[in-house]
Formats: structure tokens, sequence, C-alpha cells
């Protein structure tokens, strides 16, 4: 089955992406910032990597793109759990590499949708 | 796929309040005017945080206030607002306002909507000084951008001309997965385009050079593509033209890479409103515990349904608790693979926390089963009303301990048996108000109905200040039934428990109230099915009671290993009130009556368990040898003899009847750790049973 | 188990009735295949007080607690001390109150015996103390008679005989 790197420094948060792609069969890695999940990333091949935007010590466009300059990332899709409804933090994602973004707020089956939809 | 949203609460509300501390503490330690970067961001991401979840997990009212909290710190995190005493004083009293928010969400208290108000607004002056414009924009999405040019015919589908560039792959976006999904839209055809395929010396194997012509046809809105397309608009040209019914001319709509700078649209690929979240107004507020009940009654099903909905911290506590045997088991298993005696404490010590933790789970579990008996009381009130003006009688119910929690299946099984004892106060007990006057009492009758825990039952009482028993009147209807000889010895107490034998009724008129289908033997016998008891008071002309005791849990039971002869029984710990041995001098025998033994001031007749259940070869056969295990049941006292008392133990309560049949003084049977069938003794059938076998006069001694 | 359970389905495909037939001394008796549950061998039950003599008493069969009952003693037949060929057929038992599982103890199983309906006779009058209420009927085997037992008519009997035994107290 397809593992899926989630990262959130919120618990709530994670716990949820979490809880919900398990339920759905997933293998799921958690991560709480951008800086454990390059190290987990680094440990480990993802099919999939789930980050939010905003945390302490790396925020999620860096990581993602220090995600995109691993070889084992090059193609891998990489989403960003995003709260702005503007297209700064979008257009951010996207120069560092970003696969696509999915809008907080969203509910479990939104969020499976996406993930069944990127993972094929 | 639904995911019960609620699990995750706690942790958000725990972690929000964390958030709002980092807040503080970052807002009371900015300097006006300047801006420490770190400190700003973290009191920002905070607040970031906390307005993310309370939007996704339903809390929208938390979402919008700390949007606006969230703007402005953006804003001087930026750089574009300049940090003043106002606006952090501002910050500081919505945090204040948030912990409140928060706390009155987490605990369903309510929630000061005037102070929130005051304070977005004020935050909102601050902002813009135009209040109310910023709060409206959150999970709302601006409305999609609506097709360019003004084409009036619907069209019948689009023509997708799709050339990803050359880096898309590396985005991580598959134009398969794209095609693949406008596909689901409706009818596509495609047509790939390998024209740009270059020289082979020229070829970059992680370049994408494929494009495609794409033909959609259905009833599809521009929006779903333009959803598509969405995360690689700038990764690929793009034309979506639609296709017209035919004689219309195609129109290029958008071409995303040829006209990059046209406004973007506002496309949130995932995007929903937020389960709403329930409100409470003031008219709502109840006391907790009555809110408890209420949700459990909306969600607990009203037919005893076969699920049960559970708090969060009740299967909380189970998961801890499984932890805990995990980590005591995996301990006991590395103690076991290489043991010596000198590690004996260890292990003493390792088999005492097992048995620790394995009771502390079955009780968890069975907290899980158990319900407020409200669920069963709440019917009465109407039942009372209804039936008192049936009679002509005045009664008032009075009902206390509600809330008190019962096995689900009590509940389900009680209902039935209580309307029949409630019935009968109203028809039999109570008398008409013109007798009452007459008697001295008041107009109105009382029916008291209560529920409360006493040491390891249930007590469920149904007492009414009514005309009592009728003794004469059980005793003539016994004696006509044949129940009873005319020259019985029986006490006045024993003449009223002969309302639960099989087939009496006092009812002289069949009423439609109480008298018909079950009668008393039945609800005795629903009792003893669900391992309780009844016992019965009555006071001539003060009123009587019915009181119910039954046990906590129906699966398990807390049980005596005792032994006579080569057989184990299991008597209920409940029943129990001492174990003594007894000297000869205490015990009396009584002509014709059997043996009675005198503990402090009362004289308890002895039952013999191996006579009263023909075990050959006790190993103790005179009283001397063996314990008189002193035993409750129904209310009656007795000296229980058995030859030993082994352990005390938990035992899984197993119907006999479900194979066989119901068997006089036995109510179960359990599986002992061999393996082996221990029957559990019922201590009021047993006394019954010796009354009827005459093996022994307990019952006319207990009198 | 396997083994009825594969007779079970041959008879279902023969369309003919089978029974699991046992020894009681010299005597050979039969049971309806399909409500055998269960062969085991004897191991000791716990005793229920005031019950019948033929109640041996009740067993552990995985977590449910089933009867035991000695076929001699249920039929009136002479006791004899258990074997190692002593074994307890746990049969399914209909009546009013839904279906049971009770075991009752026999000498010997001996074979499946597969038979057509219209080789089973009706129950001749025996004379004396032969409980013929619970045999259904006779079948030939060729070489020897087996009686077919009604399996609820004898086993639900235990219900109304429980009075007739209270001087075990």
């Amino acid at each position: 089955m397809a593992s899926i790197l989630a990262v959130d420094d919120s618990a709530s948060m994670r716990q949820m992406v979490s809880f919900t792609l398990k339920g759905a069969g997933f293998d799921v890695v958690e991560a709480v910032d951008g800086v454990d999940a390059l190290s987990k990333a680094k440990g480990q091949s993802f099919n999939l990597v789930i980050t939010d935007v905003n945390m302490p010590n790396m925020d999620g466009i860096s990581l993602i793109k220090e995600l995109r300059g691993l070889p084992a990332f090059k193609f891998t899709p990489l989403l960003m759990l995003t709260t702005e409804s503007g297209n700064d933090k979008k257009q951010q994602g996207k120069m560092a590499g970003a696969t696509g973004w999915i809008v907080k707020p969203f509910n479990p089956d939104q969020l499976l949708a996406t993930v069944k939809k990127v993972l094929g | 796929m639904s995911i019960d949203m609620a699990q995750f609460h706690q942790v958000f509300f725990e972690e929000s309040f964390e958030g709002l501390d980092i807040m503080e503490s970052g807002l009371l330690n900015m300097d006006p005017g300047t801006v420490d970067d770190e400190e700003i961001n973290s009191i920002f991401r905070a607040a970031h945080s906390i307005k993310g979840g309370s939007g996704t997990f339903g809390f929208n009212d938390i979402s919008s206030f700390t949007h606006i909290m969230e703007t402005l710190l953006d804003e001087m995190r930026d750089g574009r607002r300049p940090v003043t005493p106002e606006a952090v004083d501002a910050l500081l009293r919505s945090v204040d306002v948030l912990r409140d928010m928060l706390a009155a969400t987490s605990d369903d208290g309510e929630v000061d909507e005037e102070r929130v108000q005051e304070q977005k607004a004020e935050l909102e002056q601050i902002l813009n000084g135009k209040p109310g414009e910023v709060a409206t924009d959150v999970g709302a999405a601006d409305a999609a951008a609506q097709p360019v040019g003004g084409v009036e015919v619907r069209p019948i589908g689009w023509h997708i001309v799709f050339r990803p560039l050359p880096h898309m792959l590396r985005t991580g976006n598959d134009p398969l997965r794209i095609i693949r999904e406008l596909a689901e839209l409706g009818d596509l055809k495609s047509a790939g385009d390998i024209s740009a395929l270059p020289a082979l010396s020229n070829y970059e194997p992680e370049d994408s050079y494929l494009s495609w012509d794409l033909h959609l046809h259905g009833d599809v809105e521009k929006q779903a593509i333009d959803d598509i397309f969405d995360w690689v608009e700038d990764d690929c040209e793009l034309i979506i033209m639609p296709l017209l019914p035919e004689g219309e001319p195609e129109v290029a709509m958008v071409s995303a890479a040829a006209v990059p700078a046209v406004s973007e649209p506002e496309v949130p690929v995932v995007q929903a409103a937020p389960p709403p979240v329930e409100r409470r107004s003031k008219k709502d507020r109840r006391s907790s515990k009555d809110r408890r009940t209420n949700n459990r009654r909306q969600s607990g099903g009203s037919s005893g349904g076969g699920s049960i909905r559970v708090e969060i911290s009740k299967i909380d506590a189970l998961i801890n608790m499984v932890g805990e045997l995990v980590i005591t088991q995996s301990m006991l298993s590395m103690l076991g693979e290489d043991f010596e005696m000198d590690r004996l404490e260890r292990l003493n010590d390792g088999l005492a926390q097992l048995e620790r933790h394995t009771r502390e789970l079955q009780e968890s579990v069975m907290q899980v089963r158990m319900l407020p008996i409200s669920f069963t009381f709440s019917r009465f009130p109407r039942l009372v009303h209804d039936l008192s003006s049936k009679l002509g009688k005045k009664i008032e119910l009075k009902m206390t301990g509600e809330s008190t929690e019962v096995d689900k299946t009590v509940i389900e099984k009680i209902g039935d048996p209580l309307v029949h004892l409630v019935r009968n106060s109203l028809d039999h007990g109570i008398e008409m108000p013109e007798e009452r006057l007459a008697a001295g009492k008041p107009e109105t009758g009382t029916i008291n109905l209560s529920a409360s825990h006493k040491g390891g039952n249930i007590v469920i009482e149904i007492r009414d200040d009514g005309q009592g028993l009728n003794r004469d009147k059980i005793e003539e209807k016994a004696i006509e039934k044949g129940i009873i000889d005319e020259d019985h010895n029986l006490s006045d107490q024993q003449i009223y428990e002969l309302i639960f034998a099989a087939g009496f009724s006092t009812a002289d008129v069949v009423s439609d109230v109480s008298g018909r289908g079950v009668g008393m033997d039945v609800v005795r016998k629903n009792i003893n099915e669900l391992g309780g008891g009844i016992e019965i008071e009555s006071d001539p002309g003060k009123g009587s009671a019915i009181i119910i005791r039954l046990p906590l849990t129906l699966a398990i039971l807390d049980g005596q290993t005792v032994t006579v002869a080569d057989e184990t029984y299991i008597v209920p710990l409940v029943s129990i009130i001492e174990s003594i041995q007894v000297k000869t001098d205490q015990i009396n025998r009584v002509a014709g009556k059997g043996e009675t033994f005198k503990l402090r001031d009362e004289f308890l007749p002895i039952l013999r368990l191996h006579e009263l259940f023909g075990i050959e070869n006790p190993k103790a056969s005179s009283l001397e040898e063996g314990l008189l295990v002193v035993v409750e049941g129904d209310g009656r006292h007795c000296g229980l003899f058995v030859d030993d008392l082994l352990g005390q133990q938990q035992v899984v309560i197993k119907s006999l009847e479900a194979n066989y049949q119901r068997v006089d003084g036995i109510s179960g049977a359990t599986i002992l750790g061999d393996g082996s069938v221990a029957l559990i003794l019922d201590i009021p059938g047993l006394l019954r049973l010796a009354a009827e076998t005459g093996a022994d006069s307990a019952a006319k001694l207990t009198a | 188990m396997n083994e009825p359970q594969a007779k079970i389905e041959a008879a279902l495909e023969n369309q003919g009735d089978e029974y699991l037939t046992f020894r009681l001394g010299e005597e050979d008796y039969g049971v309806d295949i399909l409500r055998v549950q269960e062969i085991r061998g004897w191991e000791a039950a716990t005793r229920i007080p005031n019950s019948p003599e033929y109640v041996k008493g009740v067993v552990n069969m995985r977590g449910s607690i089933v009867p035991i009952f000695d076929m001699r003693q249920r039929l009136g037949m002479e006791v004899r001390p258990y074997s190692k060929n002593t074994v307890v057929i746990v049969l399914r038992v209909k009546s009013d109150k839904g279906e049971r599982n009770m075991g009752v103890v026999v000498d010997e199983v001996s074979d499946v015996l597969s038979t057509q309906k219209d080789r089973i006779r009706n129950t001749p009058e025996f004379g004396g103390g032969i409980a013929t209420d619970y045999i259904s009927g006779l079948a030939d085997a060729g070489d020897k008679m087996i009686m077919l037992l009604d399996v609820d008519k004898l086993l639900n009997q235990g219900e109304q005989t429980e009075s007739e035994n209270e001087d075990a107290a």
C-alpha cells in the first residue's frame, strides 16, 4: 500500500489527516515540522507528502523545495495544506515544486478524494 | 467514509490552549515599534493553527474570530502595519476572548456573544476602520471566474488542448492522472500528439514532450475542468473551448499559458462548508448531568438497538489500559524466557500488575455498557398521569436517582416489570381520594420511584403511601388457590411474598390497569433472570414498597469459590455477609425445624449445601469441621454450610438455560481457569429450595 | 467434524437419509446425521444438583455450557462404567424455545448408515419397559436392525422428568 508522509505542527490536524488516511488503508508516517519531515524523508521513500505550510523550524514551502531536490522525490506528489485563500502561498509552493494543494478547512472525505486522485 | 471528527476535538482544544499561551506571552514580550520576526511568527503560527483547526473541526465562530487576529498579525509580520501598543493590547484582549470561546466550546458552555462581537469590532477597527468586512470571507471563496464571452448556447462538451511544459513531471503532476480525471466527467476522446518529441540526442527523459487534443462530450461545467487543471495551470499550455451544437462557432475561452496574467480564478480544489456546529442558547442551558443524559438519550437510541455510543474518555481509558497490559505482558514474557528463582519477586510483582490491569480493563469495558436508568424512568410521569385520571385518583410521582447507571441489558429488560409494579401501586396501593381523606391522609397519594447504588447492587424502589398489602385477602386467596394449607404457619411477611407465587392475582376485578397479562411471578422471574432479587415491604394503612436489587453488571460477577466434597461452587460475593466457623455451643437444634446458630443477637438457620444438593461424602459432616458462609437473599439471612472456602475471583457468567434448563438454586455457570465448569449459586433460590424440599426449615425460621 | 460434514453433503446429494449409528450394549441406534454437531471423547462433567440420574452434568464446549446425558440411563438400560471407547455425541435439539446443543454418552460410535425413506419401518409394539416413544422407526441395515431415535422427543423430555427425581435431594 502506498505510504504517505503527513507533516503538520498541529497535533489535531496531524491526527485527523493520519487517522483518515490510515482508515483508507494507507501507511502514514507523521512529522511535526519541516526538519522532522526532511529527516524522515531521507530515511524512507514515500508515495506522497502532505504538508502544512506554517510550521516552526522549517515551513512547508522550504520543505517542498528541499524534498524536490532529493532524487527520490523528484516526481513524488507533494501537496500543501493551506488556509491561504490568496495565491501568494500557492504560487510560492508551486515555485518550490509543489504538486498541488488542499485548502483548509477540508473534511476527511475531501482529503481522501484528493489523495486518491493523486495516487491514481 | 465517515470519520467522527469529535475524536480529534480534545487534542485540538489542548493545542489551542497551548497556542493561546504562546500568543499571550509573545504579545507581552513584544516591543511596540520594533518587530521581532521570530516572535511575531510564532504568534502568527499559533493563531493560524487555531484558525485552521477550528475551521476543520467545525467551530466556525472561533475560526472567523481568529481569522481577524491572523490578518492583523500577518500585516504586522510583513511590516505593512506598525506594531502599536493599542494593537498589542487589542490582540491580548482578543486572546482572552478566544480562550473563553474555546473553553465554552470545549465544555459545552455558553459563549458571551456580546463580548465576542465587541472584540471583533475593535480588531476590525484597527484593521481597516470598517467593521464587518474582514470577518465575512472565511471559507467563502470568491465566486469562480465566469466564462469569458457571452456564449448563451449551452455547450455540448469541451475541446481541450493540453500541452504540458517540459518540467511538468517534476512538479509531481502526471498528465495521465489529469486525463483520467477528465474522463470521469464525461465521454472523452483523446488524441496524443508526439510532434514535439525531439531527436534522441536531445531527448531529456525527465521532460514531458507529449501533448493531447481532447474532446470531452457531456454536460460539463467549465468550472469542473478548471478545477482539474488548477494545480498545473502554470505548468502547461491549455486551451479550453466549448463544443457547441452544430452551426455554432468554436470560441476560445481561456488559455492559461497564453494569458498568464488573467485574474487567477479562486479555485479551491477541495473546499466545502465545515460541518455545522451545535450552538446552545440560554434556554438550552441545563446542568451538565442532564445534558449528558440527554445526549445519551439522543444517541443511545430508544429501542435498545445493537449499538451504543461511548464517550471518548471511556475509549481512551480502555486504550491506555490495553497499552499497560501489553507492557506488563511483554515484561512477563521476558521474565519467563530465562527465569530463575531469584527473580520470583519480580514475577510476583508482574503478576500482581497483570491482575490489576486486567481488572481495570474489565471495569472500563463494563463501564461502556452502562446507561442511566432515566431511559427507563422517563416513561413513568406520563403513565402515572394517564392512569391516575383514568382511575379517578390523585397521585404524585416522585423520581430520584435517574442518573444512576445500569447495564444496558437491565435497561432493556427492567422496563416491563417496572411498569407492572408501578401500575400495581396505582391500582391497588393508592386509595381513592375520599378514602385517603377519611383515613386522615393527604388526598394526593405519592409514589416514589428511586434508583441508587448500594454496595455492589443497583437498588430500585417503588414505594407508595397507600393502604399497604391486604394480608387477609392474600391469605384467603392463597388457600383458595391451593398455594398454602389452611393450617399454615406463615408470618405476615411470608404471606406478603405469596403474591410472587405462580398464578396469584389479588385483584377482585381484573381491571385493565393491572391484573392482566403478567403476574408478580413473572416480574420476579424477570428480575431473577437479571441476576437480581425482589423484596416486598408493607405497613398496613401506611403504604408498601417493592425493592429490586440488581447486580451492577450482568456479564461478570465477583465470586467466592466454595467446595463441598469434590464439587466446586461459586457464591456471589454480594450475597456474602461473612464466613465463620461455629462452635457447638452456638448451634441450636429445633425439633423438626432443623438447625440454627446464634450470630450476635440473631438466630440464623443453617443450610447444609451437601444435603440441599445431594452431594455425597462431604469432607465436613459436623458443623465444626466446615465453614458457615453467612449469606443474604431476598432480605433473609442464613448460614450456608460448606467444606471449605477457596479463593475469590471474578467469573464470567454463562447461561445454563441456553442448552439445558433452569436449575433451582443455581443462577448460572462459569468456566474456571482449568476449563472446567463451576455452577453459580442463587442464594434466594437456595432459600426457596430449602423451604420447598423441607430439607431444612429455613423459610419458617427466617420469618 | 470433517467426516460427518462430508457425509452430510453426500446425504443431501443422494436425497436419502443418513444416520450416525452407535451401540449401546448389543443394540444399535441411529440419529439423524444432520443433528450431529460434534463427536468427542468422554470427559468428566460438572454435576448438576437435583437433576435426573441420566443427566451426567455440564461441560464447557468452546465457551458454552452443554449438558451431557447418559443414553443408557435415559433409555432405562443397565449402567456400565465408561471406557476409552465411550464417546459423547453432541446433538442439536429443537424445541419450542429454539435450538439447544446437548451431548449424549454412548458406548461407541459405529458407522454412518445410508438408507432410503421407504426402507424405514414403523416401530412395532414392544412389550414392557422399552421406551418406544423415542424411536421414530427401524432401519434395515442388512444383518441388523437399527433403532432410529427421535432426538427432539428423547432430549426435550428432560424438562418434564425433572420433577420425578426430587428424591435426589
